[in-house]
């Protein structure tokens, strides 16, 4: 069988990573000149990693299927980064942000990688000050901190509502740099469709030029995976349109395993769905819940009226209204971590309360904050996010309760890493959240920003060294290798049967229907019945994807169809995998509900004696079911418990 | 809505290219511009035509990929957004909507709508940073900066890099994009000791790239989507005055 190595270091949890650090091999100045390594994506993980490595002296080339490096999707993360570093001095600490992390992933992470996680997370805060990243700021001139969900202290920093604008241009502006220096070759419009192995090793990669169709061959001594997340299985999804699983998925084909590919998160926050040519939905952060309070009618007959537009949400008072969130969780109300809130509003909606046309919606109402800190102060905070609002929905949210509803946000499951964020595929590495790494089963709000410059600036540059010390006398590659002919065939063979099915439906019309599968059975609410269907369904709909798919244009030109052809290909697959995961895990647990395992109060119900392991998954051919091996999961310094927000 | 649509459309920047006509009916007034477009192309598609390429990615206004005159004006008829966030509301049933890509001599057309932009990230590396590697940083908080700098950094650092401000300028100049990255660098202390040489530097690569010279039009400013105001182009004038001088 096959056995999955964590590579976790001896020693007590707070000594392991300056234990790793001081007796890991590195490369020394004039080696690393010699060595090469390919980073895929250009995001907050990518470009940190990309910059530190450069600056260290590693030649780097980096790639993005966007126009420009800064348009990778970080750059829309909105409401903060966290850190311990307990500037507003109300108790904060490098354990409890590690304690926090655990449990809000409702103890599916590994202890040793959340630790180092929130150790680095103070050196982040210094780094992009240094960088000039324009945190908010108090009148004193310090940094100002606010507070997101699952947390008792304010730990998060924050640039407006544009965080994460603001860390990307910081780090692409490094990369710049590096650039500019020599150090990074820099390759936009260039998408990855392929890893190269040679003797068993990640050696480089396939990738096409966007504009001109070429197929591309690239080398190097290690790869770098930082393509982000695959939330956009669901077709409508908080992510960019181009975000895609492809370098992970073609990876796990050649055998890198695939951590928890079932944990997705679904965030409470975003504006609902409102007809079926929609392409996307937008999130509203969770910043807002410091200040919004959610609710819905106490009466149905209330919510029949007002999804009839008779009244409006204004004509309802206090007590005929249901903050069901402070009335359920008192202790953490309105900022209970994203699943607990998504499952809240899932179940008020179900239930016959939800508000907007089609009832699929609840209020996040700003009215008692506006009363007690005024409307400029409002605007200060959350300006931008207002306006987006109103531009969506041609509703002001000063004046009437924002409309909010759960959607697909963030994957937690990404490529099995251990601890040096290797994959099993050796030389080929996975930072950002195209790892599976830190968040368990939910991740919480401001980590996701914090994880992928952890990964990129403090612990990738590091980790790969300890790979690369071995490789200083392996010369630069050339890509005329049979594997790469090899690699490059399958490519080119794939493109070219998605081209020629010539069938009568688009790429959007099978996405659109992947999406509608994902989310009814394999979203916020699953079942062993949906899940067994959701596989059913996925085979026959990727059955008729190759029978009946047309992609007008041709190869050699700039082709956004073929380019989302080749995409959806692998979602189709991606999709069967994740109802999988999702089938195996016979217990609730974070953003996981299965509906056969709950609490009397509707609660997620865990089980920490069969379950207490992140499931990695093996590719085993297209006709083999995959291998499933459990790394199991050991809490030294944490004591398992049921979460408990009340 | 019913709706005719004249769009641009170039197989490539060598090639010529020409407006074409389509109509179509049954747009929600709730749905946004680009997935007016989606509507358009799948029904391309299903006709048995080529799609109308253009670039696009976040859908929600930050990423900066999209862009497009949209009866005649950048990112079309609305302050202060960019076209993903355009919704048809903003038209009437029956108007005729023109659509084209941006127009200026350093952004070359690739296809359709779909235009060559990186001559603005070439700007950025010639200083649009400031020097510090990985691991260098002093605590965050020995650094205070004085908050209406800050916030003033911050107006300006929100550029998202979509090019409208050229697309504008009669000149095509990029001063406006250049002046953002001046001054959020250039008002925080961390940023001083670099302020001089760097205006200096990306003043001449945008130069250097094709871009017209600023003649203080104010068009860019108009359209921008991100607000960045004129007042940043003062500042770098007087950055780059001061940068002369000493
Ligand atoms: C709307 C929104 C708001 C968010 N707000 C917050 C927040 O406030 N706080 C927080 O902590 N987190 C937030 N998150 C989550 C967080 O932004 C992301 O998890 C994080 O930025 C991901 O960074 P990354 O570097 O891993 O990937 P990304 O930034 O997604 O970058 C992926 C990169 O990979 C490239 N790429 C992908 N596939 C290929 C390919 N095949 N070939 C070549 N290149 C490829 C892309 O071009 C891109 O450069 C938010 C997320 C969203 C969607
Ligand atoms: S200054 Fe405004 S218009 Fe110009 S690139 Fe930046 S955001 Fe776009
Ligand atoms: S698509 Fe990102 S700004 Fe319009």
């Amino acid at each position: 069988m096959t056995k999955l190595e964590s590579k976790i270091p001896d020693g007590p949890l707070e000594k392991k990573w300056s234990n790793y650090k001081a007796t890991q091999k590195l490369v020394n100045p004039a080696n690393k000149r010699k060595l090469d390594v390919i980073m895929v994506g250009t995001g907050l993980a990518g470009a940190a990693a990309a910059a530190s490595l450069a600056e260290m002296g590693f030649k780097v080339k980096s790639f993005c299927y966007q126009d420009s490096p800064r348009r990778a999707h970080s750059i829309a993360a909105q409401g903060g980064i966290n850190a311990a570093k307990n500037y507003p001095n109300d108790g904060d600490s490098i354990y409890r942000l590690f304690f926090d992390t655990i449990k809000g992933g409702d103890y599916r992470s590994r202890e040793a990688n959340v630790y180092r996680l929130a150790e680095v997370s103070n050196n982040i805060i210094d780094h992009c000050v240094a960088q000039g990243i324009p945190f908010a700021r108090e009148y004193g001139g310090t940094l100002a901190n606010r507070s997101f969900g699952g947390a008792l202290v304010s730990r998060t920093f924050y640039a407006k509502g544009q965080t994460g604008q603001q860390l990307l241009l910081g780090a692409c502006q490094a990369q710049s740099r590096q650039i500019k220096q020599g150090n990074i070759e820099m390759y936009p419009r260039m998408e990855m469709l392929n890893l190269v192995m040679i003797d068993g090793r990640a050696r480089g990669i396939i990738a096409r030029d966007v504009i001109t169709g070429k197929i591309e061959r690239y080398s190097a001594h290690a790869v770098v995976l930082a393509t982000g997340g695959y939330g956009n299985v669901y077709f409508l999804s908080t992510m960019a349109m181009g975000a895609n699983v492809t370098a992970a998925w073609q990876s796990y084909k050649k055998g890198a395993a695939f951590g928890n590919p079932g944990f997705v998160q679904i965030h409470p926050t975003c504006i609902p769905v409102h007809g079926d040519y929609q392409s996307k939905l937008t999130l509203m952060s969770e910043s807002l819940r410091n200040d919004g309070r959610i609710w819905v009618p106490k009466n149905k007959e209330d919510a029949e009226k007002i999804r009839k537009g008779e009244i409006r949400p204004g004509d309802l008072s206090e007590e005929e209204r249901d903050y069901y969130l402070e009335r359920r969780y008192p202790a953490f109300g309105n900022l209970v971590p994203r699943d607990v809130a998504s499952r809240a509003a899932k179940e008020r909606c179900d239930a016959g309360y939800g508000v907007g046309n089609t009832g699929l919606a609840v209020y996040l109402d700003f009215e008692d904050s506006i009363k007690r800190l005024g409307k400029d102060a409002i605007e200060a905070k959350y300006g931008n996010l207002f306006q987006m609002y109103e531009k969506i929905t041609d509703d002001n949210p000063y004046e009437t309760p924002m409309m909010i509803y759960p959607a697909i946000h963030y994957a937690m499951g990404g490529l099995w890493v251990d601890y040096e964020l290797q994959t099993t595929i050796p030389g080929l590495f996975a930072a950002g959240e195209a790892n599976f790494s830190d968040h368990g089963a939910n991740r919480l709000g401001a980590s996701a920003l914090m994880q992928g410059l952890a990964d990129g600036y403090f612990v990738l540059p590091y980790t790969i060294q300890n790979y690369l010390a071995d490789e200083i006398n392996t010369p630069r590659f050339a890509t005329d290798a049979e594997e790469f002919d090899a690699a490059e065939k399958e490519t080119s063979e794939k493109l070219h049967q998605l081209l020629n099915i010539n069938g009568s439906k688009t790429v959007d019309s099978f996405h659109k229907q992947l999406g509608r599968i994902m989310w009814e059975h394999v979203g916020m609410a699953r079942n062993q019945d949906g899940l067994k269907k959701a596989i059913e369904l996925i085979r026959v709909l990727r059955e008729e994807f190759y029978k009946d798919l047309r992609v007008p244009g041709n190869l050699n030109d700039l082709n956004p169809e073929l380019q989302k052809a080749f995409r959806l290909a692998d979602f189709l697959e991606l999709g069967e995998l994740m109802a999988m995961d999702a089938l195996n895990r016979e217990e609730s647990c974070g953003g996981h509900f299965r509906e056969e395992y709950q609490t009397n109060e509707g609660e997620a119900l865990r089980n920490d004696i069969d379950f207490a392991y992140v499931s990695t998954w093996f590719y085993k051919g297209d006709e083999k079911a995959p291998e499933m091996v459990k790394e199991i999961l050991n809490f030294e310094a944490i004591e398992l418990k049921q979460r408990n927000y009340k | 809505m019913k709706l005719i649509l004249k769009i641009w459309r170039q197989n490539s920047a060598s090639e010529r290219g020409r407006f074409v006509d389509y109509s179509l009916s049954d747009i929600s007034p709730e749905s946004s511009f680009l997935e007016m477009l989606d509507i358009l192309n799948e029904k391309l598609i299903m006709e048995g035509e080529e799609p109308v390429v253009f670039d696009h990615d976040c859908r929600e206004g930050i990423c900066g990929t999209c862009g497009m005159y949209i009866n005649g004006r950048p990112h079309g008829p609305d302050e202060l957004i960019t076209a993903c966030q355009l919704h048809m509301r903003k038209f009437s049933d029956g108007d005729t909507i023109v659509i084209e890509p941006w127009r200026a001599r350093a952004f070359p057309v690739i296809k359709d709508l779909t235009v060559d932009r990186s001559a603005l990230d070439r700007i950025i590396e010639d200083g649009g940073y400031i020097s510090v590697n990985t691991g260098n940083a002093p605590d965050a908080n020995s650094i205070p900066v004085n908050k209406e700098h800050a916030d003033l950094a911050m107006d300006a650092a929100v550029c998202i890099g979509c090019g409208a401000c050229v697309a504008a300028c009669k000149n095509a100049s990029a001063m406006l994009f250049v002046s953002a990255k001046v001054s959020h660098l250039a008002l925080l202390p961390q940023g001083r000791i670099e302020a001089r040489e760097r205006v200096h530097k990306l003043v001449a690569r945008m130069d250097a790239l094709g871009f017209g010279n600023c003649t203080n039009t104010g068009a860019c400013e108009a359209e921008c989507p991100k607000g960045i105001k004129l007042t940043n182009i003062a500042r770098l004038n007087r950055e780059y005055y001061r940068s002369r001088i000493f």
